[in-house]
């Protein structure tokens, strides 16, 4: 390992893909429940919407995000009212722009998992007196704990290896905004190749082992990841 | 006793509920009819299930649904017990934790199900600590009731729960049905298309018929009333509940009593002094005038009077009458023969039934 190869890159991903997969969790389990039980006609539009990022190319996703991130755009313009700093260019920027790349890797598992729980359990428990959400708690979620797990590590290492998006709107801040596909990009362009050798490799050692953990755990378990 | 009344209106593109009941509800309630007659669908209704029918639901007074003035009290508010075809436990919890699921939930002061003789009377006090997936369909189906009864519900409702059992495991489960419904008093609506479980379980019967509760009544009234063929087919006679006074071990047979008649029936296990109900069907019973004067190999000779005479239908050449033997009963005879005995409301006549048709 070179003596002055910088790690900061690899924690700030870390800290990234954490804080993005805690809160998709957290925002696309209403979000995939909903798509998954409504019979509503919106459905297949917020399904295409949710599924945009999937085909988008993160340069054009990118660009409107520093559009309405921007000091003058929707989000940007209110956000530096209230907090005297930007969107763009900060971790905050990041997170959210992590939102929406990573949304349909959380949303789509989850809504599978819903779909393909059987609806009669969840009867049963109403006619035991458990509420909508007490019987979320205690009868959905226990069963489709597998589609959280998919959806857990998908938005974690997709947010990991995110790197257009996060190039348009937080452009190469140490400690704020370089993650580490800005680093290795970074090393490569000043031919820095042993250092980009290092995170990259870090990179895909970490990302191999968090797959195979979930294929090892899917056979033992049964865990339906991918 | 518990008042019930509901008037259920749903339309779906197919089919149309429109069912109005008004009913004492003690012990057990069949709701009966042909599958596709709405008869689960009501049962949902009460239940609170269906979120689009329309109507008014009352249970001892205290209001469920009420769709005029805007009232619906969601499933987990009403004091309901719901039993399905399939036990539908939670895979992921102990058989404990499934009997416990409702009980938790139920305000202390509400919880007065005997928790230990609920169990022992359903016979799972030995599955308490194993999943659901390594039990029997049976044995999950019991869990599943006891579950539903631990919840401590006003009404418990039981959507055809054995229908998706072996004839060998239905006759393990309809006694529990009946005791926990006579040690518990929990009154039940017990949906099913199957009259043998109804023979055995009800005590009243709501008939539904294409979307609408047609009839309503005891049944032992119900099955041995003219002209209900169209909904019974050939099961209409009689519905007789008896008591156990002999046993005849050496002709497998076994004496029974009521009102004052006897009746044999082949050998049953019950101990004597038992309740036993006995269904007999109306193509079963024969009449004659007088007590037969020479020796006939049916055992059966029931003293009984001429109630009404049935319909005579063109291109049938069978006729009901309706008897009054202590208890009401049907006998399906031959137009011919009715011609030749003459028979007329208020006649005495001898009801001869073979003990070895019977099934008790």
């Amino acid at each position: 390992m070179p003596a002055e190869l910088d790690l900061a890159p690899l924690w700030l991903s870390l800290q990234l893909a954490s804080v993005t997969t805690a809160l998709l969790l957290l925002f696309a389990t209403p979000l995939a429940w909903w798509l998954a039980n409504t019979r509503a006609r919106g459905r297949a539009f917020i399904e295409a919407l949710v599924a945009l990022p999937l085909v988008l190319p993160p340069t054009v996703l990118g660009f409107y995000l520093l559009l309405v991130l921007g000091p003058h755009g929707a989000l940007g313009a209110p956000w530096l009212q209230l907090t005297d700093t930007t969107l763009t260019f900060t971790f905050t920027g990041l997170v959210i722009a992590s939102l929406l790349y990573s949304l349909p890797f959380v949303v789509q598992p989850l809504q599978n998992a819903f779909e393909s729980l059987d609806r009669k359990p969840l009867e049963a428990a109403w006619c035991l007196r458990a509420s909508p959400l007490d019987s979320f708690f205690s009868v959905v979620l226990p069963q489709a704990m597998r589609g959280y797990l998919t959806a857990a590590v998908l938005g974690f290492t997709h947010t990991l290896g995110e790197f257009g998006v996060v190039l348009m709107v937080g452009g190469n801040i140490p400690g704020e905004t370089r993650v580490i596909s800005i680093a290795i990009y970074d090393h490569v362009e000043t031919l820095d190749y042993a250092s980009a050798h290092w995170l990259a490799g870090l990179l895909l050692v970490f990302t191999f082992v968090v797959l195979l953990g979930v294929y090892t755990l899917n056979r033992q378990v049964r865990v339906r990841v991918l | 006793m518990t008042r019930l009344i509901a008037q259920c209106d749903l339309k779906r593109p197919d089919f149309r509920l429109h069912a109005r009941l008004d009913i004492h509800t003690q012990g057990i309630t069949a709701i009966f009819g042909r599958s596709g007659s709405g008869k689960t669908t009501l049962l949902r209704c009460l239940a609170g299930l269906e979120r689009n029918a329309a109507g008014l639901i009352s249970v001892n007074g205290s209001v469920w649904q009420e769709s005029s003035k805007g009232i619906f009290i969601p499933v987990h508010q009403r004091a309901v017990g719901m039993v399905f075809q399939q036990p539908c436990l939670f895979p992921h919890m102990t058989v404990r934790a499934n009997l416990n699921y409702g009980l938790i939930r139920t305000p202390l002061a509400e919880r007065h199900m005997p928790w230990d003789q609920v169990i022992e009377i359903l016979g799972i006090g030995a599955l308490l600590e194993r999943y659901p997936q390594h039990l029997s369909l049976g044995e999950q189906q019991r869990v599943s009731i006891g579950r539903a009864v631990l919840s401590n519900p006003c009404l418990l409702l039981m959507d055809e729960p054995l229908a998706s059992l072996d004839a060998q495991r239905k006759d393990e489960i309809l006694p529990f049905i009946k005791r926990l419904n006579r040690d518990m008093n929990i009154p039940v609506m017990y949906v099913s298309h199957s009259v043998e479980e109804i023979v055995q379980l009800a005590d009243t019967l709501v008939l539904v018929h294409e979307g609408e509760a047609i009839v309503t009544g005891p049944i032992h009234e119900i099955f041995s009333r003219l002209g209900m063929e169209e909904y019974f087919g050939e099961v209409a006679g009689a519905v007789i509940d008896a008591q156990v006074i002999a046993h005849e071990a050496e002709f497998d047979l076994t004496c029974l009593e009521f009102y004052g008649r006897r009746l044999y029936v082949p050998r049953h296990p019950l101990n004597i002094g038992d309740a036993v109900r006995v269904h007999i069907l109306s193509r079963n019973v024969g009449l004659s005038l007088a007590p037969p004067q020479v020796p006939t190999s049916v055992l059966n000779i029931i003293e009984a009077y001429v109630v009404e005479i049935g319909a005579t239908v063109l291109g049938k050449p069978a006729v009901e009458v309706k008897l009054d033997a202590g208890c009401p009963m049907l006998a399906t005879i031959t137009r011919k023969s009715l011609h030749a005995l003459a028979l007329s409301p208020g006649q005495r006549v001898y009801a001869s039934i073979k003990a070895a048709s019977l099934q008790s």
